[in-house]
C-alpha cells in the first residue's frame, strides 16, 4: 500500500505491504534504528513510539494502523541539535548503562509527561512499569523523568 | 525474528469488512493479542481485517437502561470517558490491565474474542451482566457473557461474525466495587487468580452480591453458591470463613507455568476474605 503518516513531525509517503510491523518500517525501510526491538510479544517495551500522542508497541503495530496518524520516535525527541529534558535528565542522573532500553523509556516517559506534568515518584513507577531495564535498576531512570519535569513546568512557568 | 507481513486490509466501512470476515478474514483491533499469537505461530490468519477504527466500533452510547461501548474502544480511552464514571468496576479492572502502551492499544472487544480465561475485563463484564452485540452475514444478535464465553479462547462467534458492541445495564442502588489480582508482577501480569464483586450493602450486611473469578477455571466464573450463601451475612471476614472451602471447591483451575492448579484453589479462596477485608474498611 502507499502509506502516509506523519514521522517526527514531517509527512511521510512511503510503499510498504499494510502487514509489515510499524517496527520494520521504521529500522529497515526508514532507516530510524533508534527504536529498538526487545522480546517483540509486548512484554518489555523497547519498541514504544507515539502515536497520536498515546504510548504504542511498533512491535505490535501493523503499517496500516498508522495511516494519517502522527508517529513520534526517539529521533523526534532532540530539536535544534539540542537534547530534550528527558534526554538531558538521563545522561545527568547516569539513567543509561547499555542504553537499550533507553529510546522506549524515553518515549513511554514522554507520554506520561504529555498526560501528567507533575507526576509523583509513585506515578512515574507505575507508568513505566511497562517498560524493562536490565542494567540501571529504575532508579535512576525514575529521578530522571522527576528531574525532567519540573524542568519542563520550570521552562512553562517562566514562559507564561 | 522478524515477522513476514501478514496479508492486511483497512476497510473503508462496516459492510467492506464484514465481506472480508466472510472470505475467512480474522478481524485485527488493537493487535496485543492477536499479533503475538501470530509470532508464536499459535495462529495462522490468511488475511488480516483492521476493524479498530471503524466508526460503528468506536461508538459509545449513553442510553435510558445502560451504556453501549464499542468493541474498538481502548482500554485507555474507556478509562478517562465520563460514560464509564457509572461503573466503577469496569475502571478498577482496566486500571491494572497490561501496561500504559498496552491500555492504549488494547481494546475491550478484543478481550472479548480472545477470550483467555485470564481476560482480567471479562471479570468486569461477567459482574456487570453484560451483552455482547454481533454483527454477521445474517444479521445482528445479542448474546450474553456465559453464551459468548463457550471455553478457554473459545467464543460462539460464527464464521463472519464480529463483536460490534457491548452493552452494559446500569447496576441498581450503589454496589460496592472490589477487584484483586495476584500474579507475578504488577505490570503486564496475566492473573494467577483474580476475583471482581458487586456488593450490595444494606444496614452493615450483605444485601446482595455478585462475584467473578479470573484465571481459575475455563472462563470466568460466577459462584452463585457463594453470591446466595453471602446474603444477609454481616462484613467481617470471620462470619464468612465457612465459605472459603466452598469458593475454592467450586474453582476449576489447571497447572500451568505460573501457579499449580492447589495454588489457585487456594488464593481464589483467599480473596473471598479480601473482599470481606475491604468492605469491612468502609468505601
Amino acid at each position: 500500500m502507499r502509506l502516509k503518516f506523519r514521522l517526527n513531525g514531517r509527512p511521510v509517503e512511503v510503499e510498504v505491504p499494510p502487514g509489515r510491523r510499524l517496527l520494520d518500517l521504521l529500522r529497515e525501510d526508514l532507516g530510524l534504528i533508534g527504536t529498538k526491538e526487545g522480546c517483540g510479544e509486548g512484554e518489555c517495551g523497547a519498541c514504544t513510539v507515539l502515536v497520536d500522542g498515546k504510548p504504542r508497541l511498533s512491535c505490535l503495530t501493523l503499517a496500516l494502523q498508522v495511516e494519517g496518524k502522527d508517529v513520534l520516535t526517539v529521533e523526534g525527541l532532540a530539536q535544534g541539535g539540542k537534547l530534550h529534558p528527558l534526554q538531558e535528565a538521563l545522561v545527568e542522573t547516569a539513567g543509561v548503562q547499555c542504553g537499550f532500553c533507553t529510546p522506549g523509556f524515553l518515549m513511554a516517559a514522554y507520554a506520561l509527561l504529555l498526560e501528567n506534568p507533575n507526576p509523583t515518584r509513585e506515578e512515574v513507577r507505575a507508568w513505566l512499569s511497562g517498560n524493562l531495564c536490565r542494567c540501571t535498576g529504575y532508579e535512576q531512570i525514575v529521578d530522571a523523568v522527576l528531574l525532567a519535569a519540573r524542568r519542563l513546568r520550570e521552562e512553562k512557568g517562566a514562559e507564561s | 525474528m522478524r515477522l513476514r507481513p501478514i496479508p492486511a486490509v483497512k476497510p473503508r466501512s462496516l459492510e467492506e469488512a464484514l465481506r472480508y470476515l466472510e472470505e475467512g478474514g480474522r478481524p485485527l483491533a488493537g493487535g496485543t493479542d492477536l499479533l503475538v499469537a501470530i509470532r508464536k505461530g499459535q495462529e495462522k490468519p490468511e488475511l488480516l481485517v483492521y476493524v479498530g477504527e471503524l466508526p460503528e466500533l468506536r461508538i459509545l452510547r449513553e442510553g435510558p437502561e445502560g451504556l453501549e461501548i464499542g468493541a474498538a474502544l481502548t482500554h485507555a480511552e474507556l478509562l478517562v470517558h465520563p460514560a464509564t464514571e457509572r461503573f466503577p468496576i469496569l475502571r478498577a479492572v482496566l486500571r491494572t490491565i497490561g501496561s500504559p502502551a498496552i491500555r492504549a492499544m488494547g481494546t475491550l472487544g478484543g478481550n472479548l474474542v480472545t477470550a483467555s480465561p485470564a481476560g482480567d475485563s471479562l471479570v468486569a463484564l461477567s459482574l456487570l451482566e453484560a451483552r455482547v452485540r454481533l454483527v454477521g452475514p445474517r444479521g445482528e444478535r445479542e448474546l450474553p457473557i456465559p453464551e459468548f464465553l463457550v471455553g478457554p479462547r473459545k467464543t460462539a462467534l460464527e464464521r463472519g461474525e464480529l463483536v460490534r458492541s457491548v452493552f452494559l445495564p446500569y447496576p441498581e442502588g450503589h454496589p460496592r466495587s472490589f477487584f484483586r489480582k495476584v500474579g507475578r508482577r504488577r505490570a503486564l501480569i496475566i492473573a494467577v487468580a483474580s476475583l471482581g464483586a458487586l456488593v450490595w450493602v444494606r444496614d452493615g450486611r450483605v444485601e446482595r452480591a455478585r462475584l467473578a473469578l479470573g484465571s481459575v477455571a475455563p472462563t470466568v466464573l460466577r459462584p452463585r453458591d457463594v453470591e446466595e450463601a453471602l446474603v444477609g451475612r454481616p462484613l467481617a471476614p470471620e462470619a464468612w470463613e465457612d465459605l472459603v472451602p466452598v469458593l475454592s471447591a467450586a474453582t476449576q483451575p489447571i497447572s500451568d507455568l505460573r501457579a499449580t492448579a492447589e495454588y489457585r484453589r487456594k488464593v481464589a479462596g483467599r480473596l473471598l476474605l479480601a473482599l470481606a477485608e475491604a468492605l469491612q474498611a468502609g468505601p
